[in-house]
């Protein structure tokens, strides 16, 4: 008995109907498995995240274990829902763009453009789009690309064991954010793609950045390659772990480089081109492995492809409008960049007050009310960082959206989880988990 | 802050020009100033109204790849006359109306025929047309064809207790997009290996994104504390 109180004090222990269930806080584990039965401790459930760092933010994964074997594995989400689609039903069509970005807080971008694309398709203007506009959407698409490639770099670098990368990584991206600043006003959440075009044109200081990121990352990627590549525990940590096939992504509905990786080059930038992808040259790059070890491969060739697609989209730029002529869509409002993120130009501020009466009834209704959308659906779909990111739009005629879907990669590559875990070690949970490469921003939404 | 601290006092009449001024005109609920309706509120929360969209089917040819798509399964789908409600052809994009019992088949048949091959169904997810269709709730499914690079949207509709079959057997990936549509809209699919909630927590009442549940103005759960709907929140008078 004594030792059973011992027990206690490290896991209390109570009754359930589904048996007894210990509270494990900290201790030695022998004292908490001594203590039961042995022949009743063959089955553990086991609750992984919401909060665990290796879950990629509150993603609550519930295990079923026989001693290090996985046997039933069950992704439980929805912990980071917060009512996008619902919200943008009661903002105007301009407004909506800043809340899509909050989705996927990695990608950014990539909700603005979906969104934005699928409101040009609403409207009938997409051949009306500037060709600045749409070089700036790829340069700034494809930069968000590398630094989501480079926090996934990051944090499965540090699940799997290799602290150092993460710093890296998260440097690196740091750099990338730095460009998207000094356009955008933002690091994050930039609701710098607006229906029509973009918000603000990129600055010369912002270009110059870009091509010293162009010389710099290169050989950074060279050096994680080496880092990593040649690891052994790196190796054997994604070398056929959490294997699944071009049959098994395409029953799941998983796309980006995890479809990639399994060998079909399916990338929606050449087979379904958007944004004038048509133009560049890249390459898409694939495995044939099917596990993490070809997911990390990818993806560092994605940088690299990336890398190119910026290259050509900054000798592409030419001077030119940024937002479209039409200026019942446009928005009015000259915006300029200040210290705080975005904000308002004192000198457009000065014509329509002192100036133009016009001006300013014409920015007040479209500012406040905003533009009205024919009635009507679309659905649009772009190649975000983690598959294809498609966007449900549905307008009733309104200044609002009736409704907005987003189908995020992230939410419905989750469900590969099981089929890779079962089966499988614990640990390998975790590299496999890691590999969808999950931002539940995106997922929950 | 109470009335004694207030410096003014609510009933006192206007100062300064009064004679004809906006402060002395009766207050009409109907019509503001610069003829505008309702509250005045232009941010669109309040007095916003919703214009039908009228769905109605485009006639034949229909242009581009469609034509294929519909011939190859009408030709591969005996029931195609029962189950097609309407072919809609909009901004570029080819959307089939199905009848709901029908739906499972219908994917079958776009996945596995030679000339259709849907291998991919991208998305699947619910609209509220409350008030404008009397079987308000739809389903629509996206398909993708990586064979020959189409798309097609499957669209069902539903009343608000309405139930369609799984397209699960067909699409493995269409489990949790059914359990958000199930979880946001309430349709119930019916063959479902596990319809339960998905985003929102087990025990929520109600479904959050049908057009008659508000934004707002429902008690926050854990905390007690109630945030009250957007139209109410602001006051333009």
């Amino acid at each position: 008995m004594s030792q059973s109180t011992e027990g206690r004090a490290y896991a209390p222990e109570r009754e359930t109907t589904e048996g007894r269930v210990f509270t494990v806080t900290g201790g030695d584990w022998n004292t908490v498995t001594d203590s039961v039965d042995p022949l009743s401790n063959e089955k553990i459930v086991v609750n992984m995240g919401p909060q665990h760092p290796s879950t990629h933010g509150v993603l609550r994964l519930v295990l079923e274990l026989e001693g290090e074997t996985v046997t039933d594995a069950r992704p439980v989400i929805g912990y980071l829902h917060t009512g996008i689609e619902k919200n943008l039903e009661y903002r105007n069509w301009t407004q909506g763009t800043t809340f899509v970005t909050r989705a996927d807080y990695l990608a950014p971008l990539f909700n603005e453009a979906g969104y934005c694309l699928a409101v040009e398709k609403l409207l009938g203007i997409t051949d009306d789009i500037t060709e600045r506009a749409q070089t700036i959407r790829v340069l700034f698409m494809e930069l968000n690309r590398i630094s989501s490639h480079l926090v996934w770099l990051a944090t499965t670098g540090m699940e799997l064991g290799a602290i150092s990368m993460m710093l890296y990584g998260f440097r690196e991206r740091e750099y990338v954010l730095d460009i998207f600043e000094e356009t955008s006003g933002l690091r994050m959440n930039h609701a710098y793609f607006r229906p029509g075009g973009v918000a603000q044109d990129i600055p010369e200081s912002a270009i110059k950045k870009i091509r010293d990121f162009l010389v710099y990352l290169p050989k950074k990627l060279k050096e994680y390659e080496n880092m990593l590549s040649g690891q052994v525990i790196w190796q054997e940590r994604t070398q056929g772990v959490a294997v699944l096939d071009v049959t098994g992504c395409l029953s799941l509905g998983i796309t980006g480089p995890v479809l990639r990786a399994a060998g079909l080059p399916w990338d929606l930038r050449k087979t379904m081109p958007y944004s004038g992808y048509e133009n560049y040259e890249f390459d898409v790059p694939t495995a044939d492995t099917a596990d993490v070890w070809g997911r990390y491969q990818v993806r560092i060739a994605e940088i690299r492809e990336s890398l190119k697609i910026v290259e050509q989209a900054l000798d592409r730029l030419r001077p030119g409008p940024i937002m479209i002529a039409d200026k019942k869509i446009a928005w009015p409002a000259q915006l300029a960049v200040g210290v705080d993120g975005m904000g308002n130009s004192l000198e457009h501020v000065a014509k329509i007050m002192g100036q133009s009466m016009e001006s300013l009834i014409h920015h007040f209704k479209l500012v406040t009310e905003g533009f009205r959308v024919p009635p009507g659906q679309v659905y649009v779909a772009v190649e975000h960082p983690r598959g294809e990111l498609g966007v449900h739009a549905v307008s009733d005629g309104s200044t609002h959206p009736y409704r907005v879907h987003m189908r995020d990669p992230s939410f419905v590559n989750l469900q590969a989880i099981p089929a890779m875990a079962e089966g499988a070690l614990l640990a390998d949970v975790i590299a496999g988990g890691a590999s969808l490469d999950p931002v539940m921003g995106g997922c929950d939404r | 802050m109470s009335d004694e601290t207030n410096p003014v006092p609510v009933d006192a009449s206007p100062t300064g020009a009064n004679l004809g001024s906006p402060a002395e005109l009766p207050p009409n609920p109907d019509r503001g100033m610069f003829g505008v309706k309702g509250t005045g509120d232009v941010s669109g929360f309040g007095g916003l109204v919703r214009r039908r969209p009228d769905i109605e089917g485009s006639p034949k040819p229909y242009g581009g790849y469609f034509d294929e798509v519909t011939d190859a399964l009408e030709e591969a789908y005996p029931g195609f006359a029962d189950a097609i409600e309407k072919v809609v052809v909009d901004r570029g994009e080819l959307t089939l109306h199905i009848v709901p019992e029908k739906i499972a088949e219908v994917a079958q048949i776009m996945r596995d025929d030679e000339a259709l091959r849907f291998e991919l169904c991208s998305s699947v997810s619910g609209v509220d047309y409350l008030h404008t269709d009397s079987r308000r709730l739809h389903v629509t499914y996206h398909l993708a064809s990586m064979t020959y690079r189409r798309r097609v949207r499957l669209e069902v509709a539903v009343a608000a207790d309405g139930s369609v079959p799984t397209v699960t057997s067909v699409y493995p990936t269409a489990d949790w997009q059914e359990r958000e549509t199930y979880d946001m809209f309430g349709v119930v699919f019916t063959g479902h290996p596990n319809l339960t909630r998905v985003l929102m927590p087990d025990d929520w009442e109600g479904f959050p994104q049908r057009k008659d549940y508000p934004l707002g103005g429902v008690p926050v759960e854990y905390k007690g504390a109630e945030i009250p709907p957007p139209d109410q929140r602001r006051v333009y008078q």
